[in-house]
């Protein structure tokens, strides 16, 4: 309830809960907030009784898909996601880390041809925990702690 | 199993019965040779980056079954060095030819040119990532030289991070319950995601810095260059080169039998005295190139099935 008065509660959209907070803002930029016109809120360091303090992302007036749900799991394997309508939560999503990433992370090898042509970067998930991915192109692993965002 | 149109880009793609398939075609194509077989083909052979072996022996295969070679072996007089990219260089050749070969500095190229390429595209080595027809002309060697691939003592000495040539032979050898010895000093350990993988996969290996120590328990001793092209500093390079050497009297510490491989060129890790010694298998490796390079491009291209 506490947290219903710190972030209001939305109409219409989706709402990420358990997000850890040091990657909260990463989330964000994740899901392009440049391409929203609606309210986004975004709160840090909540209290939680699972994780102690947590990140939260409400958007309104967007539901968003499966596939960008997915993106999430990248970084934040514990989030919820739920797709709120008329105030109450009409869907959870489950989060699951797509098989194939496509153009959203950078190859951590500075000798890979994604870091030299124009080129979408292509990861496959080998193992989702812990997380190691593989660069389709020069076959470089890195994990969650390597991900940064194109 | 279909071989025809497909690229051979990274080890990873094939699996434990196809590369005995290739294994046994290239023993086909060594005992019979076929000068007819690629009659009216062309190969582009693609060098961004020098080679002595791998560029020659395919040249080699391709002409010993009466195909044609196309192709530059070294980037300066090309439109490369105009700023041409990868993908349009490839998109061109890929006309002109029915099979590309390639070799580039950068990793991924390979992987970058089959998607580019209308036509099967042949990984001869992409910086320090995959170098798979190096793999499968090792594993032919192992096979010629001891008659199994399967269970056997490898140990593979040098450098062990960069050396593309050990990483894929990790792999591909996994599959024949090996036990493995990675023996290299510690910058130049083998990467842990190798290790990771061998031991998911349930196979023994050990890691040391000292050779002498399990130099007599091997049936394979694959010895590699420290490749000064591959150190982004040359005091790290300075300090590492040199640091196993190979001479006779190592060579009477080992098991009988046992085997010498080194995918050349060498430096001086090798003493010329083990040349002539029954342990040396690396001019024989070298030769064994051809045949394995021509079942590959008999596959790819359809001419074989």
């Amino acid at each position: 309830m506490k947290k219903e008065i710190i972030i209001p509660a939305i109409e219409n959209g989706t709402v990420i809960d358990h997000i850890p907070s040091k990657v909260t803002f990463r989330v964000m930029r994740l899901l392009d907030p440049k391409e929203y016109t609606n309210t986004i809120n975004v709160a840090l360091n909540l209290e939680s009784k699972k994780m102690g303090k947590k990140g939260l992302i409400k958007i309104s007036g967007r539901m968003l898909t499966q596939d960008m749900v997915n993106k999430v799991a990248l970084l934040a394997p514990s989030a919820t996601v739920s797709i709120i309508k008329d105030y109450s939560v009409s869907k959870k999503v489950v989060v699951k880390v797509p098989e194939m990433i496509i153009n959203l992370v950078k190859c951590t090898n500075p000798n890979c041809i994604t870091n030299m042509e124009e080129v979408n970067t292509k990861f496959l998930t080998i193992k989702e925990i812990p997380l190691k991915l593989r660069c389709v192109y020069c076959e470089r692993e890195i994990s969650r702690e390597d991900i940064q965002l194109k | 199993m279909a071989f025809k149109g497909r690229d051979v880009i990274s080890i990873r793609d094939f699996s434990k019965s196809e590369i005995l398939q290739i294994i046994s075609l290239a023993k086909e194509l060594e005992k019979k040779p076929s000068p007819e077989l690629m009659k009216g083909k062309i190969m582009a052979s693609l060098f961004f980056e020098p080679s002595t072996r791998t560029r020659l022996s395919f040249s080699s295969a391709m002409e010993r079954l009466g195909g044609k070679v196309l192709g530059f072996e070294t980037k300066e007089f090309t439109s490369v060095s105009k700023g041409e990219t990868l993908w349009d260089t490839i998109k061109m050749v890929s006309q002109y030819a029915d099979v590309i070969v390639m070799r580039h500095s950068i990793e991924g190229a390979a992987r970058l040119a089959s998607e580019a390429s209308s036509i099967p595209i042949i990984n001869a080595g992409d910086g320090a990532n995959q170098h798979p027809t190096q793999t499968i002309l090792d594993m032919y060697t192992i096979e010629k030289e001891l008659g199994k691939l399967e269970g056997l003592k490898i140990g593979f000495v040098g450098d062990l991070k960069y050396g593309r040539t050990v990483h894929s032979l990790c792999m591909a050898m996994s599959h024949f319950k090996p036990k493995m010895y990675f023996i290299a000093p510690e910058a130049l350990k083998m990467p842990k995601p190798y290790l990771d993988d061998l031991s998911e996969k349930g196979i023994e290996y050990v890691e040391e810095a000292d050779l002498m120590k399990f130099c007599g328990e091997l049936d394979i001793m694959y010895m590699t260059r420290i490749q000064k092209e591959r150190f982004p500093d040359p005091v790290e390079y300075n300090k590492l080169k040199g640091v196993y050497r190979i001479d006779k009297s190592i060579t009477q510490k080992m098991k009988k039998g046992a085997r010498i491989l080194h995918p050349l060129p060498r430096i001086d890790e090798i003493s010329i005295d083990v040349d002539d010694t029954e342990n040396a298998a690396y001019f024989r490796q070298a030769a064994n190139g051809v045949p394995v390079r021509q079942a590959i491009l008999a596959l790819v291209t359809g001419a074989l099935k």
